[in-house]
């Protein structure tokens, strides 16, 4: 039986690990390299690594890094922060990504995910989206959920999707760094919606909250960082905990 | 012992090649039929458009060179799907090694396609370790080849399909052991030191 995806995301700046809480505050929480390996040892069933530094150099050292990566950590991982072109890819492929997730240049130039898909094929392309409740409809954001746009969650991802995407990553940026549980209604409503998988984003905090993304959210895999990295939650308790209460878990 | 990792126009190459620098196994990544014929294994990795992928193969004669190895030779991914006969992918004729079609997984109950994430192998016969039966690998594909007279191992997801595949000197698999953890390691070791 296929199963449910418990994937910690790494946040890197300059080569580190680091989480914002709200995208706003910093804290230095270790190696990536070593820090992904670890999660792999621990029962981690992917990784995404999120490059949110801004240097002109950024290309070159996180290159550097995936390789690193990708010689140390023998499950798949997503690397994503500023792709937006093919030539942002190509050397993140060459050095031995499985994934890319684009965000803020897919909302900017949507046919971006069209070229991806094409050239590398749907499984390595995910759309990262950010969204915030304004109103009654969910508001996609850019740049580090900073700036609205005129795009809506559902509309937005369902495009995607035709495009060739091949996962939608959905972020609630109302519920990020609350730790008061996943987005849970448009999480359902994305699920019945599309045709590909969907990784639930931002609101962990409890072992409960991951069992509601995948029963009733209807999430193919769920993304937590600071959780994990500060060891709040541990992977092999939080999947032991997931198959005790009937979700398919890789143990 | 020498091993040859077919190089052609398909992703996850460099995540095979990964794999085994951590397993310390000596390799080349090569399009070289000499080098390819001389090799004591070889893996014909693949990720990617199965049409797309066959023109490539053809234009440079790979195609013929793989149907003719004789030593013990390992398909993983679209690898496994362009060694059967046909793929509906694009209407593809592939290498017809096994004597299969590839078709596309038609949803009965919502299943998301691709079938991606970690899915446990149910082993009928063959050639993987024992101890892999029930365990769990990384799965990314839309497309599936049916169960058949040389399933080594049977999957579910929207039917049972076929996850492993042996005939003669050719091993193949759906998953991908390069990105499987300890299972996967397993898997590709125990294909390595095949005699």
């Amino acid at each position: 039986m296929l199963t449910k995806r418990i994937i910690p995301c790494l946040d890197i700046k300059d080569g580190r690990t680091v989480k914002g809480i709200n995208f706003i505050n910093i804290r230095d929480a270790g190696d990536p390299v070593e820090l992904g390996a670890a999660y792999a040892e621990q029962g981690a069933d992917e990784l995404v690594f999120l490059d949110i530094s801004a240097t002109n150099e950024k290309r070159k050292t996180l290159a550097h890094l995936v390789k690193e990566i990708a010689a140390h950590v023998n499950i798949p991982f997503t690397v994503g922060g500023g792709i937006s072109s093919i030539a942002d890819v190509e050397p993140l492929l060459e050095a031995g990504a499985d994934k890319v997730s684009i965000n803020s240049a897919a909302v900017k130039n949507p046919i971006l995910i069209d070229q991806l898909a094409k050239a590398f094929g749907s499984q390595f392309v995910v759309l990262a989206i950010d969204a915030r409740k304004m109103g009654n409809q969910w508001t996609v954001h850019t740049h580090g959920g900073s700036q609205p746009t005129e795009k809506k969650l559902f509309s937005w991802s369902r495009e995607g999707q035709d495009r060739g995407a091949g996962e939608i990553l959905f972020t609630s940026m109302d519920h990020d760094g609350t730790k008061s549980g996943f987005a849970i209604d448009p999480l359902t409503k994305l699920n019945e919606l599309l045709k590909i998988p969907v990784i639930a984003s931002g609101g962990a905090g409890r072992k409960e909250d991951f069992l509601e993304a995948f029963v009733v959210g209807k999430a193919d895999a769920a993304l937590a960082a600071t959780l994990f990295h500060f060891g709040e939650i541990k992977i092999p308790d939080l999947k032991n905990y997931l198959k005790n209460n009937g979700v398919p878990s890789r143990i | 012992m020498k091993v040859a990792v077919i190089k052609y126009n398909a992703g996850n190459i460099r995540s095979v090649a990964f794999a085994l620098e951590r397993l310390t196994i000596d390799f080349s990544i090569t399009d070289n039929p000499e080098e390819i014929r001389s090799a004591d294994k070889v893996i014909f990795p693949g990720v990617g458009e199965a049409s797309s992928t066959m023109k490539y193969l053809k234009d440079i004669q790979l195609d013929r060179v793989i149907r003719s190895l004789t030593q013990p030779v390992l398909g993983i991914c679209l690898g496994m799907q362009l060694m059967c006969k046909h793929s509906d992918e694009n209407n593809t004729p592939c290498l017809g090694i096994f004597d299969e079609t590839v078709t596309l997984f038609q949803p009965a109950h919502n299943e998301k396609v691709p079938h991606m994430g970690w899915n446990s192998l149910a082993l009928t016969k063959g050639w993987l370790p024992a101890d892999v039966d029930d365990q769990f690998v990384y799965f990314v594909h839309s497309y599936y080849v049916p169960v058949n007279q040389h399933t080594s191992a049977i999957t579910n997801y929207v039917q049972p399909f076929s996850s492993a595949m042996r005939k003669n000197n050719f091993f193949a698999v759906q998953f991908h052991p390069e990105k499987s953890a300890k299972v996967g390691e397993k898997i590709l070791t125990s294909f390595l030191s095949l005699e």
